[in-house]
């Protein structure tokens, strides 16, 4: 009699399931429409950065993150590689393909950064809101990311939007969790001081509490960039275009070569981000373990 | 340049703990700070403190560690609020303070420097300087005018553009220094602000604040766990221990009249001599015929007392007041005797 385990009656699960679906597709027939044009701005930009990357002639991109590199790193290695990683790409022919995947990166960033930090900085300022929040992060950092397209989509539909917010929702976790446990490292003598001075509460967040956990926010952006960059991959199965695209086709199809030659693009994307926000994070904060006199 | 301004402390209470509130009386009646802690798990951190500190004054707040001194301090400016109590300046009490009349207060009547600095990393010395000019909205170059004055006056000029970690602990605490000063708050809080130097840098940085008050007269609260410090540099000491004040007046009054055997024990490796004045030792004048060659200012110390007298030749002293009336006479025995804690 062990044999089976006593589940609920098949009827009634089955009636439970569609009421639920029921439910939801009831809301995105009644509201899809005005969430949609909610997202408008959204998508607005979403093209215009598209645009933008996609349309600017190839030298100049180069000579753009060759600039980036340089600024971020001061070291000559450093844009080589960078550069080099891009012609390559280029040159096995997925220039455009990169391009709006690094658009659809750096959106989601900015929007994640956008929602993340002021979600942070509530945490850090109380256990209640860490509470509540802490569980809602970890849901969303182990649901497997499939599961969340869905709603997406039948809220919104196939697109460049749903992608993104897929991509933020997926991508967002560290740069809260990280700006929240930077603002509580900070040292408390520091910010006695600041208090000490008369500083508002705005300036105390401004002044002291976020340029002395700039470090840490900075690890969580590089992780949510990372995060992003795989999760673009995931997100090509809603119709977010760029280098995931031809990933998913390679899978359909079994071609070997093309997943690879992606696949390997993405990654060099990954590693440039990865290496030149780090040195940028490096550079910026180089005082902090200065040398004495 | 600010008035300088004075602090009444009146009946403050602290109790940590989530119902401070209600344990005050219990600790009014007499409850230890053992039982507290132990009954009802809540930390007695002061009790029934009052203390004067007249404008103008350096009053040394003394204690060892976990007597509360810390903790009295954050009082002053409300980084900490009391369970019970009030605290009076310029007849206001700073307890019932609203956010914003506290924070105007902050900003223009008190200025603190802290154990271990305090400074912001990412900011320069002169940003550092001028964060109190800063938050008040002062103007980029005038607040820059000012921190220059200060960075210069605390011996830092030529360190300007450089960032707290490229300094030593030394220059760091001149930085915190300065930074205060800027803010020409007429009341200044230094919590063990020494403690963290050497003890060489701690005397030079005891020799500039002592120059420096001379020029501006600020009433300063200076906390220590330093009796040299706190002899050397205070006006007045108060003396605490579990969160009580156990004994306070001059380092003198300390030093000749422990309240007790605590207190006795603490002062008994004081060097008295340089401690201890001529005139609260001396005795009358006439005890016998012998009119003294030589005269010393009633304030002066034991120590130069007989130093003078070796320098002479000398075995007796007149002893006069500020206006150079005789007051008193001192014997060498005699000074020698109480200095070295004989009598």
């Amino acid at each position: 009699m062990f044999d089976e385990f006593p589940q609920i009656d098949n009827g009634l699960l089955r009636d439970l399931k569609r009421a639920i679906d029921e439910g939801f597709r009831a809301f995105t027939r009644s509201y899809g429409d005005a969430i949609e044009t909610m997202f408008d701005p959204l998508r607005h930009f979403l093209n215009w950065s598209e645009k933008l990357l996609t349309g600017t002639p190839w030298p100049i991109i180069i000579l753009i993150a060759a600039g980036l590199a340089w600024f971020a790193s001061r070291s000559a290695r450093m844009v080589i590689g960078c550069v080099a990683t891009l012609c390559l790409i280029g040159a096995f022919g997925m220039w455009d393909d990169m391009m709006k995947t690094i658009s659809m990166i750096l959106t989601s960033t900015l929007m994640a950064i956008a929602v993340g930090l002021p979600i942070g900085v509530l945490m850090s300022r109380s256990d209640r809101v860490q509470a509540v929040v802490n569980p809602v992060l970890d849901v969303m950092q182990t649901m497997p990311p499939f599961v969340y397209l869905i709603p997406v989509v039948m809220l919104l539909g196939i697109g460049k939007v749903p992608g993104l917010i897929a991509v933020v929702i997926y991508a967002i976790p560290p740069m809260i969790r990280l700006t929240n446990l930077g603002i509580r490292q900070v040292d408390g003598e520091v910010l006695e001081a600041a208090d000490a001075f008369g500083s508002s509460r705005w300036q105390r967040l401004v002044k002291a509490e976020l340029p002395l956990a700039l470090p840490t926010i900075m690890a969580g952006i590089n992780q949510t960039i990372m995060m992003a960059l795989a999760m673009v991959v995931i997100a090509s199965m809603i119709g977010v275009q760029g280098l995931g695209q031809p990933v998913l086709q390679a899978i359909s199809n079994q071609y070997f070569t093309l997943g690879l030659f992606n696949g390997l693009a993405i990654v060099g994307i990954a590693i440039v981000f990865d290496r030149v926000s780090q040195a940028w994070g490096r550079r910026i904060q180089k005082h902090r373990g200065g040398h004495h006199v | 340049m600010s008035e300088p301004i004075g602090i009444e402390i009146r009946n403050l209470y602290k109790i940590f703990g989530p119902r401070g509130a209600d344990y005050v009386d219990a600790v009014n009646r007499g409850m230890t700070k053992q039982e507290l802690n132990d009954r009802y798990r809540h930390v007695l951190g002061l009790r029934d403190i009052n203390i004067d500190i007249p404008a103008g004054a350096i009053q040394v707040v003394m204690g060892l560690s976990g007597s509360g001194k810390s903790t009295l301090i954050r009082h002053i400016n409300r980084l900490i609020d009391p369970t019970s109590g009030q605290i009076l300046i310029e007849g206001q009490d700073v307890v019932g303070m609203t956010p914003q009349v506290l924070r105007e207060f902050r900003r223009h009547k008190t200025a603190m420097v802290f154990q271990k600095f305090g400074l912001l990393p990412h900011r320069t010395v002169i940003e550092n300087v001028g964060y109190g000019l800063e938050v008040q909205g002062v103007d980029h170059a005038a607040r820059d005018k000012v921190s220059m004055r200060w960075i210069e006056r605390v011996g830092l000029l030529g360190f300007e553009t450089k960032y707290p970690s490229q300094l030593s602990g030394g220059m760091q605490q001149r930085v915190g220094l300065a930074r205060a000063l800027a803010n020409d708050a007429p009341i200044l809080l230094m919590d063990e602000a020494y403690s963290a130097l050497d003890p060489l840098i701690r005397y030079d940085m005891q020799t500039v604040l002592l120059d420096l008050q001379k020029e501006v007269r600020k009433t300063i609260v200076f906390i220590t766990h330093d009796l040299d410090e706190a002899l050397r540099i205070g006006d007045r000491i108060a003396l605490l221990r579990d969160g009580q004040v156990i004994q306070q007046g001059t380092g003198q009054d300390i030093v000749l009249n422990p309240a007790d055997d605590y207190v006795a024990n603490f002062v008994q490796h004081v060097d008295r001599g340089k401690v201890v004045q001529v005139g609260s030792v001396m005795e009358p004048l006439g005890i016998n015929g012998t009119a003294p060659a030589m005269m010393v200012k009633s304030d002066a110390t034991l120590t130069d007392a007989v130093r003078q007298m070796m320098a002479k030749g000398v075995h007796f002293l007149e002893v006069q007041d500020k206006g150079g009336k005789p007051v008193g006479r001192l014997s060498l025995e005699r000074a020698i005797s109480v200095a070295a804690g004989a009598a």
